[in-house]
């Protein structure tokens, strides 16, 4: 009877983990149906950009309140959850404090979590002022309407809650400790619960330990309910982040990528010594799609990327379209992405591992038109993501179907490219008169 | 312009048997668009003055294709890529400048893993480099007690990160330089890239370049200079809409470094 508690608290930990794993291979099986793309380049670059832009959240930092309440709540969560090992020694072993013996380190590791709680807390409260009281500007977009607002709460109220249980636990434990209660090792120091322990004066260890193991037990399925909530949330951003800024643009921000696919057709066109009526090489596959219409023609970071996606609206609130009321917003860029991935996943779930065509697509079932032929490509969204999203080149891919497999530019622009075609401007001039300017 | 602007094309540099220091790509905006032909015309005259043996491609030179990328259309992107690359390479270039971040952008970062590499420079930074090199100096009185406040074009900010080329250049005008509170890598577009240019705007409530000259316009400036042909057109269409075009000009960096000489 005694092993009771370490063997619910083992089942709870695989279950836990077991579950978050079976998430994290579903993540990955999606984001690898998209196209393969070589990114072993620059990696000490890579490995800097990784360090600054996530570990170090440089970006976050250029709005210097939501930046530095994030920082804390980063930290926050990253070192008490140094904690959280103890916990599942303990909770194995069935020993209390394991730790303990470290004796000063430990006091100052249990004193200063406690005062990142405190911290945490009362960012995690100003971020809600925020979001719900003064209503800023980028979380109120059409977007973000229904489940993104809830979840955005969501993470807020669980923070605060897991916070409030960590000082609870140590509060009633401190206590217990006064009290000499015996399995309750002196150790630790308390600067914030020792006042939530005032409350608990004259209680009796039973309801202590009561009250204690409650929280210990609640502070522990919390963590691990949130750790399996993160797959359906924006909170993946916790994990994604790191690779996702690894693997980040490392050109300059105005060099798109040329089409391989086009380069060699472009090649064979113009080459005076090809045959034009040879017959095809056996080898050529079916001609490649150009361009993107559904997540499947999207590269693997693309749809990193919009696993990635905080959706902060940093983006959105930059972009220059956006603002003067265009409905393209960036932001809505990736997160229709990642629903639409889902959607393909949940498909290829139903139909064991295949996808069978939906009749719907990212481009124009998600995504309209209107919205991609609204961007200037002026690289303000990708310049504003704190975790190196690129929403741009997921726009860019969209038009490259358009034009390239539908032939459906806005009519002026397919005017531009005709005079391009022909005269080798955009406008309708002769390329005889291009010096005109000289004498004029 | 009065004086007479000396302009050699590469064809009449290989008659002659030379290489040129530099080629000027002037682009499609500073070949056929009025407005933008002034600025070709004033960064000739700075070319004159410092004694740069430049050439230019004329009618040899066609589109970069820039354009038809940002549309979508990467296959008439790279003919037109691949023709230039052509010329340019038979050429033998090794170093380009232009007065257009949009072309500076692609023939710089595009164009090489198509065969053609070349050192690209915006105009604003190779002014700055005949500057530092002595080549070129004048008084510059003719700005002194004027503010002017620069716009950052997409393609050379953000794009390429060359925000002080052009403010170093524009401190030799004397003028008192003054930033919007947008500016640098926040910068916000003037509404012209990704091919707007060249069609109307989706529906909205506002015009991006009449918001981005209202940036301008509360800098109090006297001109807002510009270093893109599409930023000059679109910020002098702004001007207009806020109906301020009686006491604020729209002019490139070029031209102030021009008219100063
Ligand atoms: S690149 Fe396009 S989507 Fe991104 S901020 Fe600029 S206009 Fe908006
Ligand atoms: S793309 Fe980046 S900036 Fe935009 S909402 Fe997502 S995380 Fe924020």
């Amino acid at each position: 009877m005694q092993y009771i508690p370490n063997i619910l608290f083992v089942l709870a930990l695989v279950f836990g983990i077991g579950f978050f794993t079976r998430n994290v291979k579903k993540l990955t099986r999606n984001i690898k149906l998209g196209k393969d793309v070589d990114l072993s380049d620059n990696s000490s670059t890579r490995w800097r950009n990784m360090i600054r832009i996530a570990l170090g959240q440089s970006k976050m930092v250029v709005r210097p309140i939501a930046g530095l309440l994030h920082v804390i709540v980063y930290l926050g969560f990253i070192i008490i959850n140094i904690e959280v090992l103890e916990i599942i020694v303990d909770g194995v072993l069935g020993t209390h404090r394991v730790f303990a013996p470290l004796g000063p380190v430990y006091n100052f590791l249990i004193g200063s979590f406690e005062i990142l709680a405190l911290l945490v807390i009362v960012s995690v409260v100003l971020f809600w002022l925020r979001r719900n009281a003064i209503k800023l500007q980028r979380f109120i977009k059409p977007e973000m309407e229904g489940w993104p607002k809830k979840d955005g709460n969501m993470i807020l109220y669980i923070e605060l809650v897991l916070m409030c249980l960590f000082l609870t636990m140590n509060a009633a434990d401190f206590q217990l400790q006064q009290l000499d209660a015996p399995h309750y090792t002196k150790a630790g120091a308390f600067p914030i619960s020792q006042f939530i322990a005032a409350w608990f004066q004259g209680l009796s260890i039973e309801s202590l330990i009561i009250i204690e193991r409650v929280a210990w037990w609640i502070h522990i399925l919390g963590i691990l309910a949130f750790l399996n909530y993160l797959y359906y949330s924006k909170h993946l951003h916790i994990i994604l982040a790191f690779p996702n800024t690894f693997y980040g643009k490392v050109k300059p921000q105005g060099e798109f990528n040329n089409l391989a696919s086009v380069t060699n057709e472009v090649k064979l066109m113009m080459d005076p010594n090809a045959d034009p009526f040879a017959a095809p090489a056996e080898d050529t596959a079916e001609p490649e799609k150009f361009g993107a219409s559904d997540v499947m023609d999207l590269s693997w970071v693309q749809l990193m990327n919009a696993y990635t996606c905080t959706e902060c609206g940093r983006c959105t609130s930059e972009c220059p379209a956006n603002q003067t009321g265009k409905k393209l917003s960036p932001r809505k860029i990736m997160m229709d992405t990642r629903d639409r991935l889902e959607e393909v996943g949940k498909n290829m779930d139903a139909n064991k591992g295949e996808f069978v065509p939906d009749g719907k697509q990212l481009l124009d079932d998600y995504i309209s038109r209107e919205e991609i032929w609204a961007c200037t490509t002026c690289n303000a969204c990708v310049e504003a993501c704190p975790v190196s999203i690129d929403p741009l080149s997921i726009i860019v891919e969209m038009r490259r179907f358009l034009v390239m497999e539908q032939s459906a530019a806005p009519t002026e622009l397919n005017n531009m490219m005709s005079n391009i075609e022909n005269n080798g401007a955009p406008w309708p001039y002769n390329q005889m008169d291009r010096l005109n300017w000289v004498n004029e | 312009m009065s004086e007479a602007l000396k302009v050699k094309t590469m064809e009449e540099f290989m008659a002659e048997g030379k290489q040129p220091e530099i080629l000027f790509w002037v682009g499609s905006a500073g070949s056929y668009d009025d407005r933008a032909k002034k600025i070709s015309r004033a960064f000739v005259k700075i070319l004159n003055r410092a004694n740069v043996d430049f050439a230019v491609l004329g009618s040899e030179e066609s589109c970069t294709g820039d354009v038809a990328k940002r549309a979508g259309n990467e296959f008439l992107f790279q003919m037109q890529a691949m023709m230039n690359i052509e010329i340019l390479n038979g050429y033998e270039i090794k170093r380009i400048v232009t007065c257009d971040p949009h072309s500076f952008n692609t023939l710089k970062n595009e164009y090489p893993s198509l065969g053609g590499s070349y050192q690209v420079l915006h105009h604003t930074q190779f002014i700055k480099e005949l500057i530092e090199q002595g080549r070129l100096s004048f008084e510059g009185g003719m700005y002194k007690d004027k503010r002017i406040t620069f716009h950052d074009p997409c393609y050379l900010g953000r794009a390429n990160s060359e925000f002080d080329a052009p403010r170093e250049v524009l401190k030799k005008t004397n003028a008192s330089l003054v930033e919007m509170k947008r500016s640098r890598k926040s910068a916000l577009c003037c509404g012209a890239g990704g091919a707007q240019m060249f069609k109307e705007p989706e529906k909205g409530d506002m015009d991006i370049n009449v918001m981005r000259t209202k940036d301008a316009l509360e800098t109090n400036p006297n001109i807002i200079a510009t270093g893109c042909p599409y930023c000059n057109t679109m910020m002098t269409d702004g001007i207009k809409a806020h109906e301020k075009e009686e006491s604020v000009s729209v002019l490139d960096v070029a031209e102030l470094i021009a008219n100063s000489l």
